[in-house]
């Protein structure tokens, strides 16, 4: 199983046991370089997909939360280099996929070559560029696949359907729908026209679509069940590292798993 | 990507560039979110129907000739030729509207914006002046416009705050990021993210993902096409050189545009040099930068080894910027425009110059242009040379209280 497979299976699986799978966000090195390696662990012992961001000084897309997460881990000196050496040192390596989630100025800094190649050593399995729409993506999208690597795309309620289709087309590991226009951080409700929407979108994928951009709570969670295979989870976790609780213990409650 | 000047300037003269998908030549493109890519397909799609139509040029012609002013004066400045060596033409753009040539493009996009049913505008500014011809273009158009603005740029640019707030728009400060344009920039578009929809971008320089560096050059390329067509009525011939300042590039893309294919005519433009070359000390992206992503294109920018966007300073809030327009860094790039910088220091003296030898008062961008012009001046004494004078510097009072006026405090 190459990379980008890893990510479709490992969601399939947590939605075989009939729970959407969830798609755990930190920003790399927030709250601390420190703490990074063992944040990560917790993580994966509650995820099934890890989206390790990689702070960037103007990330458009980002609400308030991911905004500052990103400023405090850009102080500590936090650099893809950093991040890709940190987790080519992971030792044991983690079963559970890697996803990095980068502006596209910092991955253009570092080369595209040399980005897959170090990625691959890193045993990141694919990543998510929120400002490379797909029509723009194709040098990234071949450079990762030569390596097995996965380029996931976005599709948001506003892509119109012949767009969503080629996306759909495209994308690997799975799909980001994105829930609602708007950045990332914001409560976002989940009436009926939004599972209708996921619904459409999961009529035209042929791999797994994952949900984000304001998934918070167990109610939303469990409004989505039967509508996606998987959530994303970004802001909410970064604020439980920011309120220094344990992020493992949070995305149990999250899943329903209580007493964990 | 190699390019090859000569077939370069062959398709900027044909019209080709930028091409079908927004690209002059390695630069430009539409690096957005997913979100917004319908909102720019439309926004293309609008652009293509009506910025050529006769309707709409007949609406905007009669729009700038009896609101704005155009066209506006080709001033020969005479005891400042005398001074400086040369003879210096100035492109009156601080006698528009609003007081600077923001307003030729504000009132473009505003006039399209209503032709496709906005609902509201939202702007982002530097120095105010892209805020205040936003504002009032919104007024006479009758459409809600709320303006973005760095927190620092609202202290130094206080009075265009208060002049935007009269003429009816909401302006939010931004406290994020480096609380100057760029994160005025970032936070506009996270707004237009949240209803790409209903919510009209009203981009103010030549930067942003495509179509904004096409629709904001053919809008304010009406200087470039004035000041060669008064020129030529005057002293029969072409200028030798054309000069403008370079922050995001619009005033300079407007004059720049229509003498790109006049081989005889030396095009020159002037970035903030701020207080030197070192990383963080200037805005001067063609000098010293690299490229790269930022804002939605693909262009030069200031940025550090990761492609961390670097904090720039510039004494001029209209220049203060990390990135500039991507049809700037092809000209640069084949080498028919050069780019060269002037520090705050000669900006300030410039400034001191124009009012003491005109009677003009030049905004602090404007007068990087004219810091170039001097130097160019004293290298070509008998040359002739028009100079964009982008705004007029009422605006800058605070920051000439502080330096110019400070002996007088």
């Amino acid at each position: 199983m190459n990379a980008h497979e890893r990510i479709g299976a490992a969601i399939s699986a947590a939605h075989a046991r009939g729970e959407p799978a969830v798609v755990a966000y930190l920003t790399a090195g927030f709250p601390s370089r420190e703490r990074f390696q063992s944040d990560l662990r917790r993580i994966a012992a509650a995820a099934d997909v890890i989206e390790i961001g990689v702070p960037f000084t103007d990330p458009m897309a980002d609400g308030m939360t991911i905004q500052r997460s990103s400023r405090i881990a850009l102080e500590q000196g936090v650099s893809l280099r950093w991040i890709l050496e940190e987790l080519a040192a992971l030792a044991p390596a983690l079963e559970t996929p890697l996803l990095l989630m980068s502006y596209l100025n910092p991955l253009l800094a570092f080369g595209l070559e040399p980005l897959a190649r170090a990625a691959e050593r890193a045993a990141v399995a694919g990543l998510i560029v929120p400002d490379l729409p797909f029509d723009e993506g194709e040098t990234l999208h071949e450079t990762l696949a030569a390596r097995g690597l996965a380029l996931v795309q976005m599709v948001t309620p506003v892509t119109p359907e012949e767009r969503l289709e080629r996306i759909c087309a495209r994308s690997q590991g799975f799909l980001y729908a994105v829930t609602a226009t708007g950045t990332t951080g914001r409560t976002v409700s989940v009436p009926a026209e939004v599972t209708d929407y996921l619904d459409r979108v999961r009529r035209r994928a042929r791999i797994p679509v994952c949900a984000g951009f304001g998934i918070r709570s167990r109610e939303q969670l469990e409004r989505l069940r039967g509508h996606v295979d998987g959530v994303v989870v970004g802001s909410a976790l970064v604020e439980v590292l920011e309120r220094g609780e344990d992020p493992a213990e949070w995305l149990q409650t999250l899943r329903g798993r209580a007493g964990f | 990507m190699s390019v090859n000047a000569t077939e370069v300037l062959a398709e900027l003269a044909a019209g080709r560039l930028p091409d079908a998908r927004g690209r002059f030549g390695p630069f430009g493109g539409r690096y957005v979110p997913e979100t917004l890519i319908p909102a720019l397909e439309r926004l293309e799609a609008g652009v293509r129907e009506h910025l050529r139509a006769p309707s709409f040029q007949e609406e905007l012609s009669a729009q700038l000739t009896s609101w704005v002013g155009r066209p506006t004066a080709l001033t020969f400045a005479a005891r400042l030729s005398a001074e400086w060596g040369a003879r210096i033409w100035l492109k009156r753009e601080d006698l528009a509207h609003t007081g600077a040539h923001k307003i030729n493009n504000a009132l473009g996009q505003a006039l399209l914006a209503r032709r496709l049913g906005a609902q509201r505008i939202v702007a982002e500014t530097g120095a105010g002046q892209h805020g205040v011809a936003s504002a009032a273009a919104c007024a006479r158009l009758g459409l809600p416009c709320i303006v973005y603005m760095g927190a620092i740029d609202m202290e130094r640019q206080a009075p265009n705050v208060g002049r935007m707030r009269l003429l009816g728009a909401e302006v939010v400060p931004v406290t994020a990021g480096d609380r100057t344009l760029r994160a005025a920039i970032d936070e506009a578009l996270r707004d237009w993210v949240s209803d790409p929809l209903g919510t009209y971008y009203l981009l103010g320089s030549a930067v942003g993902p495509h179509p904004y560096p096409y629709l904001v050059r053919e809008l304010q390329a009406v200087i470039g096409r004035e000041a060669r067509a008064q020129f030529l009525k005057v002293a029969g011939r072409l200028p030798e050189a054309v000069m403008a300042c370079v922050g995001g590039g619009s005033n300079a893309i407007g004059m720049f545009h229509p003498f790109v294919s006049d081989p005889g005519v030396e095009i020159i433009g002037v970035e903030a040099g701020g207080t030197g070359s070192t990383l963080g000390g200037n805005a001067a992206t063609l000098s010293y930068g690299q490229p790269g992503v930022l804002h939605g294109t693909y262009s030069m920018l200031l940025q550090d080894r990761d492609g961390q966007i670097q904090e720039t300073h510039s004494v001029s809030a209209g220049l203060d910027y990390p990135g500039v327009g991507p049809e700037h860094a092809l000209l640069a790039r084949i080498g028919r425009v050069r780019y060269e910088s002037a520090s705050d220091t000669e900006a300030l003296d410039a400034v001191r110059a124009l009012c003491r030898y005109e009677g003009i008062l030049p905004a602090l961008e404007s007068a990087h242009a004219l810091a170039g012009a001097k130097r160019w001046a004293a290298a070509h004494p008998d040359g002739t040379l028009i100079v964009c004078l982008s705004g007029r510097g009422d605006k800058d009072m605070p920051t000439f209280q502080q330096t110019l006026l400070a002996e007088h405090a």
